[in-house]
């Protein structure tokens, strides 16, 4: 059954205009409550993705705000323990697993798509799916946090004090089915971005011309697919511990808790990368246009993205220096985390050589990149000291680790993050961010963050364990604390001005014109916001820079059909163009889905019998997602 | 910027079949999750094992019948969902769904087979962590097999309907035999891990 | 409740701290680590700042060649060889360094003397082992060591991970469930050094400090005989009512006071509890004051904790913190 059916209409036979209006017609969610329910548009979902991240990044920054509130005074009786402990632990694992996991996915959502030159993502119903079920799952943890029902483990719940010894309530079941959300979820967008940038990448996009964002994203995508796994068998672990007794985490039956601790950093320590290697592509991306040149050293960069994510699986067991494994054994992870510098350093230097060579030009989204290569480089550092076996026996669980991950995660993530929202603000909205606003959120957020970061290494080194609510008035770290504490509201202010700038440019910003940048990558060959089906003719690559020859005409592929959602699947290596496809079209089924899939899971936090009872209307939802409407796009 | 029309994808297929489709990529993707999880699992079975004093912890080794049946059915198993998948290629509808009918009862069988499997391992979850690590792997892939045969009835019945007849159904059908093969291969180093190991 | 509130401000103001810090070493392992903690930030300064001029010069440097490309290109890419390598060479050494210093810092030997520590929520069990003539011990929160000789710590676990990290000495170690770890601990010159749990364990993870205290061999063995004799008949008569108050009370079902009927085994011993620099894991010195403030109200004073609070007329309070205060 190929090609030329009498009754299918091409976009060859029309003009320009004609042509949007059709397109409009087929790809278009259309409006109202259920349009926008059942819409699996990428850049619609995109967009709430990084919202609601933003959401949960402005709460976990107010629960810092809190905890720095009770630890500006010794023995302070603001916050007590059951409470503190609740803060810290919903802080980390909001922070990680709610905001900056999802928000590097949900920018890859918006944008891959977009950069690789076709009109929807990779399975388009998964991922409105992984957005329900993202946001299930963060309801759930904030639903429960705010019931005082919160978990109280830490991000990372060593057992036996997540075990069902140790915990009672349902606090650390919520933690543990919280994760099965954001696993299921962020293992969806990772095999979305994967076959996205696999098979539907522009005719001519070779594997040598994919965007350096793109490719930190593929990465990042099969760490996810790597990783994930490891947390999804020891939360179910945990969970059939704690609810029908089984003794995996348990000594006293043949059990090990450090099981647990190897577990959870198998996945981890790549989780850490899930978070860094997406910002390292908007670095390498923000850097490029706004030095005016092609990043130094494309290969070098796409080997050391490689490098950073293979050697990733092996260093989990530097946070296990101080539980008792063998000596010799530490040494050699020593080693393998120290070995992490050269990929990250390759890449620190390609970006000098950039800078360097091209004519630097200061808007805010470079501003943050400066930034991030301030404070992502001291973090790296201390990364590189506490690799060190004798180093790390002295500061791990301290305020100089505490010190170590904010440097990379806030300075290494979210400084290239907040950048990338400046930067790609015009696409996702149509309107411009304010320039003179960007520099006072830049200078505010550097210096908060500097001065409120900076002298918990020296905590740290001076004897304050972290995951303390409080501490006495002997121990020497009154006035730091208070210092810190008054530097982290110069840090939250720099946020809310940020808040404030994106919610008033998003109403009453600038238009924003296809490319206000002058950018090379995709994205901006199409208009501000892009329309539903992104590119009316998929544009044909000849070169890494798409866009950098802007005087000739843009080359583009021609006789897709517009009755129908259809794109465009091509080669792996050279995106030789193979088939034309069909691209679903929205549906309310993933919202069922959802829907019966978190009552199943949270129902399961009380009876096992949930999950066989549950998989009834899971099932049937699913029937209903797969099932042939007779539409276009069920034909071949 | 003007548009210059440079290719024309007029001639290509509406759909694309095997390594030119998305889903035969989406569920190699869902392979590699699942089976790292259940290399991981395995994993777990080992370093639990290297831990103990001795092994299986308080039971006898599991009873091989049942466990050896089952897998002397699955890979039975993959003659006719081989024939299967050419069958799919080749867009023949009546024996794609002879095969898939096959391919359902072959689904349900080792299900029953399984029933007889927890018992032979002598031990039950609660009871120390080599019944739970057991218990775990073997409800593991019970969940898989129970995944797939959903499936397949699935398609079994959209083979039957008026959706049936359509390249984009047969691409469906050749992916689940993938996935069955997927559930085979899988299966095979959990049974030797599961009734060997303990007998070395 | 305002007597115990007042007493408890009073007994943590006067508190007492002695070393806890990494960059303030009093033992072997903790000063070859210290010189390694220096060296390694010490390099890693330089990298930094060499990186940050680096990022100055290539931001500001002056007005750029407009496309003598291929020359300068190749002198990047040199740079850039030569940066990465040098990372390799760096990295190798802090390698070798780390390595070198886990082998200084070394293993206790057998002969060594050894104290188990049982981490508990939220204080420390402590056991010092007999030898053929002398019994064994126990005492809790609060060790003492002999200067100048290595001492083989081994750290188990009693319910959750805790971990065991008095900086001024060593570095840490987690005492695990299931496992028994063991570690080097040394001093060099005689004080109190304050240690910290180091791994969360809960709601008094904060307040869970020990106290190591080195001393003088001769000082060492003094102790040590003392602690390892059972409790005497106090002479003082408020604490001998206090004796007969503590046996009476549901006190002696959690604690044990060597010589006494008292046996329990759910809160530290008692025994010497007076001779003990502070209370509960070092949440105050030990004095009349603080112990009384405790016993009155432990769940004030560190919420969540595992001992309840026990009803007292006021009599029996005053007599029984006599009497844990007579008992040196
Ligand atoms: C974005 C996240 C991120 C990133 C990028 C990193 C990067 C690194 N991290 Fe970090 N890390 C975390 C997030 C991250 N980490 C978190 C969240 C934790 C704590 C979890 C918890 O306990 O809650 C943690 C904890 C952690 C530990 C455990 C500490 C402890 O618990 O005691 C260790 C130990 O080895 C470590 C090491 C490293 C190393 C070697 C790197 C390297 O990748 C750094 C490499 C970069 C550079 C070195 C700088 C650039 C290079 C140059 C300029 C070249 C020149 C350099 C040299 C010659 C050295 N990290
Ligand atoms: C990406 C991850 C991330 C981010 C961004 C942050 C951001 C911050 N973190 Fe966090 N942190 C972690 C990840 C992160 N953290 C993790 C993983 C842990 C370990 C947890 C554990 O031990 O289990 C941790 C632990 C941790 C601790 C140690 C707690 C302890 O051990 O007891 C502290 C203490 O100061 C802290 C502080 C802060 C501060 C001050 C910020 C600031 O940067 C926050 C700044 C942001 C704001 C202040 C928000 C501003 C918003 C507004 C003003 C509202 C506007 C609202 C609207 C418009 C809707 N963090
Ligand atoms: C249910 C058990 C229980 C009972 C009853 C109990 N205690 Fe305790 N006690 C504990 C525990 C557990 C601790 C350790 C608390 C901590 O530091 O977290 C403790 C600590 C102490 C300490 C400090 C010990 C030290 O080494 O620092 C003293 C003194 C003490 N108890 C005295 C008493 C007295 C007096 C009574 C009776 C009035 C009493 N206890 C009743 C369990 C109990
Ligand atoms: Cu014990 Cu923290
Ligand atoms: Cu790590």
């Amino acid at each position: 059954m190929t090609g030329r059916d009498s009754t299918d209409s091409r976009d060859t036979g029309f003009n320009d205009g004609e042509l949007d209006h059709r397109l409009a017609s087929v790809w278009s969610t259309p409006p109202g409550l259920w349009g926008a329910l059942s819409s699996v548009d990428h850049k619609i979902i995109g967009r709430r993705y990084i919202s609601t991240a933003f959401v949960f990044l402005a709460l976990g920054g107010l629960l810092a705000l809190l905890m720095r509130l009770q630890l500006a005074q010794p023995e302070a009786r603001f916050i007590g323990p059951d409470r503190y402990n609740q803060i810290f632990t919903v802080h980390g694992t909001n922070m990680m697993f709610l905001f900056a996991v999802p928000v590097m996915q949900a920018m890859a959502v918006y944008l891959v798509p977009l950069m690789v030159g076709t009109r929807n993502i990779a399975f388009p119903r998964l991922n409105a799916f992984s957005y329900w079920m993202y946001l299930a799952g963060g309801l759930l943890l904030w639903i429960a946090f705010v019931l005082d029902t919160g978990p109280d483990i830490g991000w990372f719940a060593y057992v036996p004090l997540s075990g069902p010894q140790y915990a009672a309530g349902k606090r650390a079941d919520i933690w543990a089915q919280m994760i099965t959300f954001t696993e299921v979820s962020a293992l969806a967008v990772a095999v979305e971005i994967v076959v996205t940038v696999f098979k539907q990448r522009a005719p001519g996009m070779s594997l040598d011309r994919i965007p350096l964002f793109v490719w930190s994203m593929l990465v990042t995508s099969f760490l996810v697919i790597l990783a994930m796994p490891a947390i999804m068998i020891a939360s179910t672990s945990l969970i059939l511990d704690r609810l029908v007794e089984t003794h995996l985490f348990n000594p006293a039956e043949g059990g090990d808790v450090l099981l647990w601790q190897h577990l959870f950093w198998f996945f981890g320590h790549p989780e850490v990368y899930i978070i860094f290697l997406p910002a390292v592509g908007m670095v390498s991306t923000i850097v490029a246009t706004f030095t005016r040149r092609p990043v130094f050293g494309y290969l070098a960069m796409v080997m050391a993205l490689i490098a950073t994510g293979v050697l990733a699986f092996g260093l989990w067991v530097h946070h296990m220096f101080v539980a008792g494994l063998p000596r010799l054994g530490e040494s050699f992870f020593t080693a393998s985390s120290m070995a992490i510098a050269v990929p990250a350093g390759l890449q620190i230097f390609c970006w000098l050589a950039t800078m360097w060579a091209g004519k630097p030009i200061f808007k805010t989204p470079f501003l943050f990149v400066i930034g991030f290569m301030v404070t992502f480089v001291v973090g790296g550092l201390t990364g590189v000291m506490v690799a060190s076996v004798p180093f790390d026996t002295q500061v791990h669980d301290t305020y100089f680790v505490v010190a170590h991950f904010h440097y990379v995660l806030v300075g290494g993530a979210v400084f290239p993050l907040l950048g990338a929202i400046y930067y790609w603000f015009p696409k996702l909205t149509g309107r411009m961010m304010s320039e003179t606003v960007g520099r006072w959120v830049f200078g505010l957020i550097f210096a908060g963050f500097n001065l409120t970061f900076f002298p918990m290494h020296i905590l740290g080194l001076r004897g304050m364990p972290r995951r303390v609510y409080t501490y006495q008035p002997e121990m020497p770290w009154s006035a730091l604390n208070l210092f810190i504490s008054l530097s982290a509201s110069i840090l939250a202010l720099g946020f809310l001005l940020f808040f404030i700038d994106v919610i008033r440019s998003a109403r009453s910003g600038a238009a924003a014109s296809s490319n206000p940048w002058g950018a090379s990558t995709l994205e901006w060959a199409t208009s501000s916001p892009p329309p539903p089906y992104n590119f009316a003719r998929l544009p044909v690559i000849g070169s890494l820079e798409a866009l950098s020859d802007q005087s000739t005409a843009l080359p583009v592929a021609t006789g897709l059909r517009v009755d129908r959602r259809e794109l465009l699947v091509s080669s792996v290596v050279e995106a030789i163009p193979e088939a034309r496809e069909s691209s679903a079209g929205d549906s309310i089924w993933p919202l069922w889905a959802a829907l019966a899939t978190t009552a199943t899971l949270i129902w399961s936090i009380f009876t096992p019998w949930a999950v066989v009872w549950g998989s009834i209307p899971v099932a049937i939802a699913l029937i209903g997602w797969f099932w042939p409407k007779g539409v276009p796009e069920d034909e071949s | 910027m003007k548009d210059s029309a440079t290719l024309d994808l007029t001639d290509l297929p509406s759909h694309g079949l095997g390594t030119a489709s998305v889903s035969w990529w989406g569920t190699l993707a869902f392979m590699l999750i699942e089976g790292t999880g259940f290399a991981l699992s395995i994993v777990v079975y080992l370093y639990l094992m290297s831990l103990a004093p001795h092994w299986p912890l308080d039971a006898a080794p599991p009873d091989l019948l049942a466990g050896t049946i089952l897998t002397a059915l699955l890979i039975a198993s993959l003659v006719p969902n081989i024939f299967l998948a050419r069958w799919a290629r080749s867009q023949d509808l009546l024996k794609v769904r002879i095969g898939l009918i096959v391919m359902s009862l072959l689904g349900m069988a080792p299900l029953i087979l399984r029933v007889f499997e927890f018992p032979a391992m002598h031990i039950k979850w609660d009871q120390n962590a080599y019944g739970s690590i057991v218990w775990v792997m073997l409800g593991l892939h019970t969940t898989h097999i129970l995944t797939d045969l959903v499936e397949t009835l699935v398609l079994t019945c959209l083979m039957f309907s008026r959706h049936g007849d359509n390249a984009r159904r047969y691409g469906d059908v050749s992916d689940n035999t993938m996935y069955w093969n997927f559930v085979v291969a899988t299966w095979l180093p959990m049974y030797a891990c599961l009734y060997w190991v303990p007998r070395l | 409740m305002r007597v115990a509130s007042a007493l408890l401000i009073s007994a943590v103001a006067s508190g007492c701290s002695g070393n806890q810090s990494a960059l303030d070493p009093h033992g072997a392992p903790a000063i070859h680590m210290e010189h390694l903690i220096i060296g390694i930030v010490a390099i890693c300064t330089v990298i930094w700042v060499v990186v940050m001029v680096m990022l100055g010069v290539a931001l500001l440097r002056g007005p750029r060649a407009a496309a003598d490309t291929a020359k300068s290109e190749a002198w990047l890419a040199m740079t850039v060889v030569a940066a990465v390598a040098a990372t390799v060479i760096i990295i190798a050494g802090l390698t070798i360094a780390s390595f070198y210093t886990t082998r200084d810092i070394g293993v206790p030997k057998s002969d060594a003397l050894t104290i188990t520590v049982r981490g508990q929520q939220w204080w420390w069990q402590v056991f010092y082992a007999g030898a053929d003539a002398t019994p064994g011990f126990q005492t809790a929160n609060e060790i003492h060591i002999p200067i100048g000789t290595d001492v083989h710590l081994r750290l188990e676990s009693a319910d959750v991970i805790h971990s065991f990290w008095v900086p001024s000495l060593a570095g840490k170690q987690d005492l695990v469930p299931g496992r028994s770890n063991s570690m080097l601990l040394r001093a060099e010159k005689p004080g109190v050094y304050r240690g910290q749990c180091a791994e969360f364990c809960g709601l008094q993870h904060s307040h869970m400090a020990i106290m190591v205290v080195a001393e003088a061999p001769a000082d060492y063995d003094r102790w040590a005989a003392s602690q390892r004799g059972d409790a005497t008949m106090p002479a003082d008569p408020d604490a001998a009512a206090g004796r007969g108050a503590f046996l009476a009370k549901p006190c002696a079902a959690c604690h044990t006071i060597r010589g006494t009927a008292a046996n329990g085994t759910t809160g530290p011993d008692l025994t010497h509890i007076g001779s003990r620099l502070t209370i509960a894991a070092g949440l105050a010195e030990t004095t009349r004051g603080s112990l009384a403030a405790w016993i009155a109200d432990p769940q004030t004073l560190k919420p969540g904790n595992n001992m309840p609070m026990v009803p007292l007329t006021s009599a029996e309070l005053q007599n029984i913190s006599a009497y844990m205060e007579s008992l040196k």
